[in-house]
């Protein structure tokens, strides 16, 4: 009762904010329509609706770290947490009711990215949906992250460190749009340790119906979104414990 | 019985010592006001009987709970309305009250029951759509002590409850809080003398985290020889300092 009070507020708090609808959802489907122009133009292999679409899903979903790093860092700020912090609300109950709310926005944002891939060309079947469930470790990954970032960062920090590098980490060290061994080097082997590049590996594979590679694709994603997890369940505590 | 009882509360940060073994008691009922300059020790006095922060010595008993071993007895009794406004900015005033009685785990009659009639209470009943976020000073810290009062608090702790406000919305927000007097215990820190004078049964004056005097406006005003609580104030404050 008390996790559902809280988790609908996070809910309202993220969606009647224009900005995050903005990014959220239209940033991705700007950017779809934006490499089927150039693809329609100057076709190139990696600007496919079928292999861009999930390195723009797994970049789309960087902008959860920044929703929910905000909302916390704001409630920091405005005291709001310090209200919430003298009633009967468990830690167990914030940390949940910041993260919960924030899964099915994410996959909704995940279904716009996808609905529009198929208004581009992308054939409709089954993998879709696999391709949709199987982000959702990398989702939690963002999240976590959010959870961890907004604990200890200020409005303005989290609008530099989430809105800016994280998203563009997530964007350049992902292949998303290019191949990784073209820069090769310290660049690639930075973006084969991160979740980034793993995550579009794992959403090619699903959208592909190949199994080839996911075990160890998913094992790295996963292993990042615990350790994310573990991070914001410390940091927060501790936030909470000096707030 | 006493609705707040402190025994020697101290709060120390490295070498900085923020509260000072502050042993006090406040009535059940009574409307107590902290005064202090800046780092007197205020806030930190009130973030410590909220369980906000831990005492690195002594304790205090609200109502007869700890809050060094009982905070989730003492987190039933209080309500805190915060020095900003500390309300969900993109959520009406309806569901900012509403969030605060989910967080209290009440049922949906109880909800209901408890938004209207705190809306009645503060005259929020016109405004219940509105976004918080788009009030104007004044209403937010009425928004802010309803939502202090949802839980329907014992205690109620209220951190500079009209700074940044004009001179209207800060006598109407006087009114709010005479009316809840005598009802709960109010705890209330402040920068104005006048609001004080005008609020409070008592007042603690306290300086460098320790408590220089406690009696009733009159008292320190006789105790220090002068005609108003600021000049009082003043004079004990300094006195303190030789």
């Amino acid at each position: 009762m008390r996790l559902l009070a809280f988790s609908r507020r996070t809910a309202r708090e993220i969606l009647r904010d224009p900005l995050n609808l903005v990014f959220g959802l239209g940033f991705p489907v700007a950017l779809l329509l934006l490499f089927t122009a150039i693809q329609a133009n100057a076709p190139v292999n990696l600007f496919e609706i079928g292999r861009i679409t999930p390195g723009i899903a797994v970049f789309s979903l960087s902008f959860m770290t920044l929703f929910s790093a905000t909302l916390i860092a704001k409630d920091r700020e405005s005291a709001l947490l310090q209200r919430l912090y003298t009633t009967p609300l468990t830690a167990a109950e914030f940390i949940l009711g910041y993260a919960l709310p924030i899964l099915p926005i994410a996959l909704a944002q995940l279904a716009v990215c996808y609905l529009t891939a198929v208004c581009l060309g992308l054939p409709v079947t089954g993998r879709i949906v696999s391709a949709v469930l199987i982000l959702i470790p990398t989702a939690l990954f963002f999240i976590a992250l959010g959870l961890l970032c907004g604990s200890v960062m200020s409005q303005k920090q989290v609008g530099g460190v989430c809105g800016a590098l994280l998203t563009n980490a997530a964007a350049l060290l992902s292949g998303a749009w290019f191949d990784l061994s073209l820069v090769g080097g310290a660049f690639e082997r930075a973006a084969d340790l991160l979740p980034f590049a793993h995550a579009v590996q794992l959403g090619r594979a699903a959208l592909n119906g190949s199994a080839a590679g996911m075990g160890a694709h998913m094992a790295w994603v996963a292993g990042w979104a615990a350790l994310a997890a573990c991070g914001a369940v410390l940091l927060f505590l501790r936030q909470m414990r000096r707030d | 019985m006493d609705a707040i009882r402190t025994v020697s509360l101290t709060k120390r940060y490295k070498d900085q010592t923020a509260v000072d073994r502050l042993s006090l008691t406040v009535p059940q009922g009574e409307l107590f006001a902290l005064l202090g300059v800046n780092g007197a020790g205020k806030t930190t006095t009130i973030k410590m009987l909220c369980c906000l922060t831990q005492p690195s010595e002594g304790d205090a008993f609200l109502n007869g709970a700890s809050i060094v071993s009982d905070a989730p007895a003492v987190k039933r009794r209080i309500g805190l309305s915060p020095q900003e406004t500390a309300v969900a900015p993109n959520l009406s005033v309806r569901e900012n009250l509403e969030l605060m009685c989910g967080v209290h785990g009440f049922s949906r009659e109880k909800r209901r029951a408890q938004t209207e009639r705190l809306a009645g209470q503060f005259g929020l009943e016109t405004i219940l759509g509105k976004r918080a976020g788009r009030l104007s000073g004044g209403w937010q810290r009425r928004l802010s002590l309803a939502m202090a009062l949802i839980g329907e608090p014992e205690i109620l702790f209220m951190d500079e409850p009209t700074l940044g406000l004009d001179v209207l919305a800060r006598e109407e927000l006087w009114d709010a809080i005479r009316a809840l007097k005598g009802t709960i215990t109010i705890v209330l820190t402040t920068h104005y003398m006048e609001e004080a004078e005008a609020l409070s049964d008592r007042v603690g004056i306290l300086r460098d985290g320790r408590l220089l005097a406690l009696g009733t406006p009159e008292a320190l005003r006789a105790r220090a020889g002068t005609a108003t609580l600021e000049r009082a104030f003043l004079t004990i404050v300094k006195e303190g300092e030789a």
